[in-house]
């Protein structure tokens, strides 16, 4: 029988309550929110349940907002798959904009190490337990957090390119 | 040595002076790469060696990083393909079409049989020619030329199609929101039947030269090998993972542009070493010729080459000179003012190395709010230390090269 997404939420929400919420049907892509401070107990349990056995992490990444009030300044995304029953899921966790932090799950899902490095990389989130976090792609002596989108691309000093003429604005991020 | 690659600090440094051995030997430290000729592509490892053996090795990467996230989210959908290509160069037309499907899934477009036909040929093609690279210069470390130089031969002839297609060889910004930006010529279609004639027997003899090769299988044979589960827990996929005997294939789990019409099967391996590797993606080849004669002979009548998607597909450039409405379709797409609900899809493809997904946010405006690229060569790199460890240093620029990491993905 096919894993139902009826089934995911129905048991999400008896084992963790409000914890889990905003579940919803984007595309073909099931997806939730969760309270990041349970975030490794809700993964632990997709991955460990014997119906759910959400066993593999396809991707993990961040996102900044910030727009969004002080506590949803960064988000983390988790997709799941389920290859037994080829069911995908995806999470997103909300977190603060000062000092961002979320617990690892690196212990969880060994690939999990490199993409929370490359978060961290990005985002400047701090990964709490992770065993090795330090820069991945950017050089160690970087000290701001690029994909944040205060970020800019390119050097405002640049004067030879005028994006006024192209629709664009100074600051369109 | 300079500081910037190995700190007097580093903890190998210290290991090296707390660790004597009975026979009065030493460990010593090599420092593979960043840019060295027999790792085809920027990786840095730092090895800590006892003679010949590696003990534990240290990448690095990033070397070359071009923040293609972030210059994506300062670009119009359609300017993003070009940065696409440049992530696994091997296969360019996989990662554009992936990203095409991706915008697709965002707007809701169905794509007309023939194009999604036409993309699965490309995308197969890009397979093969990802494949031939990989096999051919796994055979080039473990001291085969001959047969490297042979197949590439056939590299070029895919390129030709290319460039009948798009224009482009190598990097092929190929394709447009719905469908290709012009339809196939007969050329094309010319150049892709004189490869399926010709190629066969060239990759058959290329299989023959490896496959039963006494010095080839020594040297591959149990060398790196993975497990299925810790390939699975390392995040592998593609022909890496089947090669340690799971069956997983974004095509056949989640199929898109009509990968259910054809008939093929997924070769998979045992024991996940490198000669297992070499073997499935040889398996792969044949498996992509035959989609594509399917994709041929079942090829739908007519000529659509592209959805009717008139926000978001270029009119032809005679009607924008002559007509008032093209004109105004044109502005508004080279200048990325096209409708973009707000929302957030993944798409996964099958990239020649493995799930190659699209994360893209959008806030509706005329960039991503947020593009994470799932790079199938980032996730599985990691293991990499953990597979060279206690092999010898040859083998490990061998085990290197049948993974397959591509730089370009890598580090994005």
């Amino acid at each position: 029988m096919a894993l139902e997404t009826i089934q995911i939420q129905e048991k999400l929400v008896e084992s963790f309550d409000s914890v889990v919420f905003e579940f919803k049907q984007e595309r073909d892509l099931f997806s939730f929110e969760v309270a990041a401070d349970k975030i490794t107990a809700v993964i632990l349990f997709l991955k460990n349940d014997p119906t759910l056995r959400f066993h593999f992490l396809t991707d993990l990444c961040g996102i900044h907002y910030p727009d969004n009030d002080e506590e949803h300044q960064f988000a983390v995304v988790y997709h799941l798959h389920n290859w037994y029953e080829n069911k995908r899921i995806k999470i997103k966790t909300y977190i603060k904009g000062e000092n961002p932090e979320i617990k690892s799950i690196s212990n969880i899902f060994l690939c999990s190490n490199w993409m929370e490095r490359e978060t961290y990389d990005f985002y400047g989130i701090n990964f709490i337990g992770h065993p090795q976090l330090k820069r991945i792609l950017n050089m160690d002596e970087m000290i701001s957090f690029p994909m944040r989108k205060e970020f800019p691309m390119e050097d405002s000093g640049r004067t030879d390119k005028d994006d006024r003429f192209f629709g664009r604005t100074t600051d369109n991020y | 040595m300079s500081e910037l690659l190995l700190p007097p600090e580093h903890r190998y440094a210290k290991r090296i002076k707390e660790q004597l051995n009975e026979d009065g030997s030493e460990l010593s430290i090599l420092n593979l790469g960043p840019t060295h000729p027999a790792t085809h592509g920027i990786f840095q490892n730092i090895l800590l060696m006892d003679g010949e053996r590696i003990l534990e090795a240290e990448p690095t990467i990033g070397y070359i990083h071009r923040a293609f996230e972030k210059i994506a989210e300062n670009r119009p959908f359609y300017q993003i393909t070009p940065l696409t290509d440049r992530m696994n160069y091997c296969s360019s037309p996989i990662n554009n079409m992936g990203w095409w499907m991706t915008l697709e899934k965002l707007l809701d477009i169905e794509v007309p049989k023939r194009a999604q036909y036409l993309r699965v040929i490309v995308m197969e093609l890009a397979r093969i020619t990802d494949h031939i690279i990989c096999n051919s210069i796994l055979g080039v470390d473990t001291g085969a030329y001959t047969g490297f130089l042979y197949v590439f031969q056939f590299r070029e002839k895919v390129y030709e199609i290319y460039e009948e297609i798009c224009g482009a060889r190598l990097t092929t910004n190929m394709g447009r929101i719905g469908g290709f930006e012009r339809d196939w010529s007969p050329k094309a279609f010319e150049l892709l039947n004189t490869f399926l004639e010709e190629f066969p027997a060239a990759w058959k003899e290329f299989e023959n030269l490896f496959e039963r090769n006494r010095i080839f299988i020594d040297r591959t044979v149990n060398v790196g090998p993975i497990s299925a589960e810790q390939a699975m827990a390392y995040g592998f996929t593609g022909p890496n993972l089947r090669a340690a005997g799971v069956d997983y294939d974004v095509r056949v789990s989640q199929p898109y542009s009509s990968y259910e019409d054809f008939d093929f099967i997924i070769p998979v391996g045992k024991s996940g070493d490198t000669y297992d590797r070499f073997c499935v993606r040889n398996a792969e080849v044949w498996e992509s010729l035959s989609i594509i004669r399917q994709a041929l002979a079942k090829m739908p009548e007519g000529n659509d080459f592209h959805a009717d998607v008139p926000d978001y597909y270029l009119p032809p450039k005679e009607d924008v000179y002559t007509s008032m409405e093209s004109l105004i379709y044109h502005f508004k797409i080279v200048m990325g003012e096209v409708p973009v609900p707000v929302a957030e899809v993944y798409h996964p493809v099958e990239g020649g190395n493995g799930e190659l997904g699209f994360y893209l946010v959008t806030d509706g405006s005329r960039t991503p709010y947020r593009l994470h690229f799932r790079r199938p060569c980032f996730i599985y790199y990691q293991a990499y230390p953990e597979m060279i460890k206690g092999a010898l240093l040859s083998d490990a620029i061998v085990i290197l090269s049948s993974l397959n990491v591509i730089a370009g993905e890598l580090d994005a």
